[in-house]
Formats: C-alpha cells, sequence, structure tokens
C-alpha cells in the first residue's frame, strides 16, 4: 500500500500548505490548499513563485478539484499539484490527465491497482494538458504535425 | 452507421476488462457494496427493487440488425427474455445477475456497443432525432455530432463527477422530436452563410423542478462545438449546486444565476478554451459524417401501397412517415400493445425487428424517446410484408402520436425510488382508449406518465402528464395538461387534486370529452387546451 504518490522528478514538496486566503494575504508561502468552490483562478497571479498546490477532494464525487487543476494547468503553472482527501484508485488515471502530478489520499492505495489504473487504456478521447495525443489526433497525424 | 475503428475498439473492450476486475473485487469482497456503488454506477448497472439493472447506450438511438439481435440474444440469455426501451433511446435489462455483468458487457462489445456513462454524475448517452438522415426538412444529419461527442464525453476526465447527471440532445430539424429543450445541453444543427454550426440550448430538464431550456448561442460552428461544450461544462462543474442533490443540475444553476449571467461566464471561459486546441480537426468530423453518408437508394421505385387491406392501411397512416427518398417510408413500430408495458419487446420480437431491419431497412433501426422503434429506410412495396410479419408478433399497433401510445416509467414494479405503479395505469388507461375509431378521433395527444416526482416518465412534458405520488401510504395520481416536449415545448399544469388510479382514467374522459366538445377544425388537443385554457377543463373534472 502507498501512502504518497510522487509523478514528478525529485523531492516532493515538504512545506505544508496554507489556505488560499492567508496565501494572497501573505507573500512568502509557496504552498497553498485549495479547498472543493474555493477559485483556482486567485492563483493565477502568483503561479511562478508557487512550487505546491494541493486541491482537496472532500468526497470522491465532488469534482470541482478536476477543473481547478486544469485550469491551473492551463494557466502554465508548472509545479506540483497534489491531490489529497477522498482520492480513490479509480479515479487517479483521470486526475493524471487533468494535471495531477502528486497524490496523498485519506486512505492508502495498492500499489498494483494503482498500476493497471494507469496503464488501462492506451488511448483517450480528449486532449487534455497531459501531452496524450487523443485519438482524433492519432487518425489525422498530418493535420496534428503541420 | 458509424463504425468502431481499433481505437474505438481498444477503449470499449479496455472498459469491459476493468469492469470485469471491478466486479471481481466485489463478488469476492475486496469491495464493499458502498465502495462498488460508485463504480458500477459509472457503467450503468443499478440495484433495483429486484435484481440489478443494466442500462445499455444506444448511441443516438441508432442500431444495425446485428447489434439489435445481440439485445435479443442476451435478453433470452442473461435476462428474463424481455428488453426495455427507454426514453433516453437505451435498452434496459430488468432481471440481471451481477456475476454476468462482466460477460454481457463483452457480448456487447462484439458488436460495438457498451454501457459507458449509462448512469452516474457524468455526460450521459446522446440522443436525436429518430428521423436523423431521412427527414427532408433537416439541415443537415445530427448523427455524426453526436458521435462526435459520443467519443468527446467518454471518459472525460474533467467531467466525470459533475454535480449531477448531465444529457444532451443533438436534432437538426425544425419539427423537434426528442424533445431537445428538456435537456440539460440541447444542440439545433443550423446553417448560417452555407456554414453549419448548432443553436445552444442550456438548462432543460425535468424531474422535480422542469424547466423549458433558454438559448444562449444562436451560433457555434462546427469545429468548435467541442471548446464550447466544455467551456459550458466547466462553469457547471465548478459552479453548480453540490449540497442539494435535488438542485445539483445545471437547469437550476442557469436559473439561480441568470441566464445571462450563465452566458457571460460561458462566454469568457471560452475564449480562454478555445485557445487550448481541444477541437478535433474538421478531417475527424468529415470521417464521421462519411458513416452517415445516404445509402445507396434504389431509384425508379413506386409509390404505390395497395391498400386492400383495411387493418394494413389504418396502420400505413398511423405508423407510416415520409422518406426524403422517393419510393420509400419510414416505418415506426410500436412498442405500446394495449394490454403490454410500454417500451417492452420480448427477445423473438426484438429478434423479429433485427431481421426487419436487416432484410427492409438497409440493416439499420432506431430506438424513439418515446419508446417506439423505427425502420429507417422502407421501400414501399415493401410495406405490406413488414406489417404482416409485425402483425404476427404483436408488433403491428396503430397508435403512433395517439392517446395509447403512452411512455411510462418502470414505476413501483421495478423501480426502487418510486411512489405509485405506472405500468398497470398505463394500461387501464390504454383499455379505456381501445377502439381504434375513438383513438383516431382524439388524434394527436401524448399522454405520459411518471411513478414519482423525478419524471423519468416526462409527465411536464405530456398534452396529457400523469404524475404518481404517495399519500399517506396510498398511491394517487395527479393530472397535467399542457405539456409539450416538442418544438412548442411547454410544461403541463396540475389540474388540481389527484385521484385514485380508477379516478384518473375517468377524470382523463372527462378531459378528451371536453375536447371533443370545444375543437375547432384541426385543432390539436394541445391546442384546444391553450385556447381555452384550465378552466373548461377543471370543472369537467371536479365541477
Amino acid at each position: 500500500m502507498v501512502e504518497f504518490l510522487s509523478f514528478r522528478d525529485g523531492e516532493a514538496t515538504q512545506e505544508p500548505a496554507v489556505t488560499v486566503e492567508s496565501f494572497t494575504g501573505q507573500s512568502n508561502s509557496t504552498a497553498v490548499r485549495i479547498e472543493a468552490g474555493e477559485d483556482a483562478r486567485e492563483l493565477l497571479p502568483y503561479l511562478d513563485r508557487l512550487s505546491l498546490v494541493e486541491v482537496n477532494f472532500p468526497a470522491y464525487g465532488d469534482g470541482r478539484g478536476y477543473s481547478a487543476a486544469r485550469i491551473l494547468r492551463e494557466s502554465g503553472y508548472q509545479g506540483e499539484l497534489r491531490a489529497v482527501g477522498d482520492v480513490l484508485v479509480d479515479q487517479i488515471n483521470a486526475m493524471r490527465r487533468c494535471g495531477f502530478d502528486s497524490f496523498h489520499p485519506a486512505k492508502p492505495l495498492d500499489d498494483a491497482a494503482v498500476e493497471r489504473a494507469l496503464n488501462r487504456y492506451a488511448d483517450v478521447y480528449q486532449k487534455t494538458i497531459d501531452g496524450r495525443q487523443p485519438v482524433w489526433a492519432k487518425r489525422h497525424p498530418e493535420k496534428i504535425d503541420g | 452507421m458509424y463504425r468502431y475503428d481499433s481505437y474505438d475498439q481498444s477503449i470499449v473492450d479496455a472498459r469491459v476488462e476493468e469492469f470485469r476486475d471491478q466486479v471481481q473485487r466485489r463478488l469476492t469482497g475486496a469491495l464493499t457494496e458502498d465502495q462498488f456503488k460508485p463504480l458500477r454506477l459509472m457503467n450503468g448497472l443499478y440495484l433495483q427493487l429486484h435484481a440489478y439493472m443494466l442500462r445499455v447506450a444506444i448511441p443516438y438511438g441508432t442500431l444495425s440488425g446485428k447489434q439489435m439481435r445481440k439485445l435479443g440474444e442476451i435478453a433470452a440469455k442473461y435476462d428474463k427474455g424481455y428488453g426495455h426501451f427507454t426514453t433516453r433511446q437505451n435498452l434496459q435489462y430488468n432481471w440481471i445477475k451481477l456475476a454476468d455483468a462482466p460477460d454481457i458487457l463483452a457480448e456487447l462489445a462484439t458488436v460495438e456497443m457498451h454501457a459507458i456513462q449509462t448512469s452516474g454524475n457524468c455526460i450521459r448517452n446522446i440522443s436525436s432525432d429518430q428521423y436523423a438522415g431521412v427527414s427532408a426538412d433537416e439541415v443537415a444529419d445530427p448523427r455524426p455530432w453526436a458521435e462526435l461527442l459520443r467519443q468527446w464525453s467518454s471518459f472525460h476526465p474533467e467531467f466525470t463527477y459533475l454535480p449531477r447527471k448531465f444529457k444532451i440532445c443533438v436534432i437538426a430539424s425544425d419539427d423537434d422530436r426528442a424533445a431537445m429543450k428538456l435537456h440539460d445541453i440541447g444542440l439545433k444543427l443550423v446553417s448560417k452563410d452555407g456554414v453549419i454550426g448548432a443553436e445552444v440550448y442550456a438548462g432543460g430538464g425535468m424531474g422535480r423542478t422542469p424547466m423549458v431550456a433558454p438559448q444562449i448561442r444562436d451560433f457555434v460552428p462546427e469545429e468548435e462545438i467541442v471548446s464550447y461544450l466544455e467551456a459550458c461544462l466547466r462553469v457547471y462543474n465548478r459552479y453548480g449546486r453540490r449540497d442539494n442533490k435535488y438542485k445539483a443540475r445545471i437547469k437550476i444553476l442557469v436559473h439561480e444565476i441568470g441566464v445571462e449571467e450563465y452566458k457571460r461566464q460561458v462566454e469568457e471561459e471560452f475564449a480562454h478554451m478555445r485557445e487550448l486546441g481541444l477541437n478535433p480537426p474538421t478531417e475527424e468530423l468529415d470521417r464521421i459524417r462519411a458513416f452517415f453518408a445516404a445509402p445507396a437508394y434504389e431509384t425508379g421505385l413506386s409509390e404505390a401501397i395497395d391498400r386492400a387491406d383495411p387493418a394494413f392501411a389504418l396502420w400505413v397512416d398511423r405508423q407510416v412517415a415520409a422518406h426524403k427518398a422517393p419510393g420509400y417510408a419510414i416505418v415506426n413500430i410500436s412498442l405500446k400493445p394495449l394490454t403490454g408495458i410500454p417500451g417492452d419487446a420480448s427477445a423473438e420480437q426484438i429478434e423479429l425487428v433485427a431481421t426487419l431491419a436487416e432484410q427492409y431497412s438497409l440493416d439499420e433501426l432506431r430506438v424513439t424517446h418515446a419508446q417506439n422503434l423505427v425502420l429507417p429506410h422502407v421501400r414501399k412495396a415493401d410495406l405490406y410484408a413488414i406489417w404482416q410479419k409485425l402483425d404476427e408478433a404483436g408488433l403491428a399497433e396503430a397508435n403512433l402520436d395517439l392517446i395509447t401510445d403512452i411512455i411510462a416509467c418502470p414505476g413501483l414494479d421495478y423501480c426502487a425510488l418510486a411512489n405509485a405503479r405506472s405500468i398497470p395505469l398505463a394500461q387501464k388507461i390504454a383499455q379505456r382508449f381501445a377502439d381504434a375509431e375513438r383513438q383516431t378521433e382524439l388524434g394527436e395527444l401524448k399522454l405520459k406518465i411518471s411513478g414519482c416526482i423525478n419524471a423519468c416518465g416526462h409527465h411536464h412534458a405530456g398534452h396529457i402528464g400523469i404524475l404518481g405520488v404517495d399519500r399517506k401510504g396510498v398511491e394517487n395520481f395527479q393530472l397535467l395538461l399542457g405539456g409539450s416536449g416538442a418544438e412548442d415545448a411547454s410544461l403541463g399544469q396540475i389540474t388540481g387534486p389527484g385521484f385514485s388510479e380508477d379516478g384518473v382514467v375517468d377524470a382523463i374522459e372527462k378531459v378528451t370529452d371536453i375536447y371533443l366538445a370545444e375543437r375547432t377544425d384541426g385543432e390539436r388537443f394541445l391546442d384546444t387546451y391553450r385556447r381555452i385554457g384550465m378552466k373548461p377543463f377543471k370543472e369537467a373534472i371536479y365541477g
């Protein structure tokens, strides 16, 4: 079982994440935690000094964090993006596709199950910021490369 | 018809294996029912009153003969010999064993079918017009768009845990046969300066707070539809309510913040998302479109129909619609026999329709949101032979859009949510109005029954709607008048206090008597209601 999963090179950020409110109010923190319902776009002016954004999933069915992650990545955020809270093995793949690159679930995950989940689908239909070529790009390589 | 390539097939095959693994974990006890529930719900498997129900997706309601035959085989092998066609153009099996579910999905995958996202708080099966590709009045076949959106919405990583389920419909005719404005998002294809694009409607739906969707954009060009919908969904995913499941549909968001504010937020998001390269190239829609090219219709066919057999002539007048190609017709097959269950078909009937599609309809058939079937490409010369075969199988009811062509949810006979039984009531109404002349005299009259407030039977959109409720432990039926799911979409109004099962049948009879007495030439029931209002009907019922 794993308690922490990272897909980044190097050490995970150790700095404790502060709330969005205290982050935007104080200038020296480099780690922040977004709660479901908070607007990820509030962080956009500070992306270059952030090294960790934690996105909390209060319940697996609360999908707001997926949008938060994509918004940050679409805006150029390069730092660690960590999913925390009610993160289940069957969601890791979608979270990876939305830009999460580390995971600290409330309950540890089975490594083998994570491995299976991540390798289950060789093809995807959507373009996201994960760099995978969607099926439509593979079908029309001349349009994508050119 | 669309055919899978190796990519589509590999994704569906991977899903079968994933679900097999999940079911295995459940059966061995590695997953509790609580942990398993969200997983099975992503794949159309519900725990009902008596057994598991599996809902199979029929994308935009289009099927080949081979696919239909497979649905019949599964009904015979794994169910009690029946399938139930739904108001979302899907098919449900009501008596499934959990251990069989992976094998059923594997069988479906062999004919390019699946149950992906037929439940759960995600983008559901894309619905469309059952006459797509064969009606003369459409600007383009809407199904290539629907298929493009099927692929885009399948396992969408951002939109799999939405506040609530999300239903999209695509049509391309002024005549709305798919209740487009009662969907979370409705698209109507239009042509502007020779370019095809979509009018977009958002925030429609039924349930306990019915709404007709307002238009949020008058044109999205086809090459930007994916990024535009991503913007619509993102605003909903971020701001749709999650504190109360009954207020979580997009209609509540659009209603609470107002359509102008929702539009503004979508446009802002769209301005950002259209720059991200999320849209497939136009070549992809062209590739899909090629699968839906008009078949090679025969030319020089006779337009004549031999009407010597009066029962056949009656059926032709009611069930056959105009086809765009000369010598061809569209055949509607009623799944509303007077003593049956609306939308149900036996394995044998499914098999027969599969054969008819192969033999007489260029290997294609459709499912309608009114829970009937359609053979879209039939030579007029073959109509009599088809009718004879349907008649032998109990499928030749001539009641399309008449009072006995009832939409009904499964109700308390199957559903864990229901308050009342819809099916026995539908049968009682059908019996009361069984006389063919009487039905024809009443003309188009769409009657829809829901067994609870969730409105799966579309009662809000019925010319006559019935809602079953529980009143101190006794089934009680409220009557609504004046709804429509068509291009003139409107929501029905409650007449007043509810009735017993027999009482509501009597009330409907009084309502139809008023209509017959008050109508002017050419008026449908709905037209008369709209002209004279609720009062005369109310007086007749309660007076």
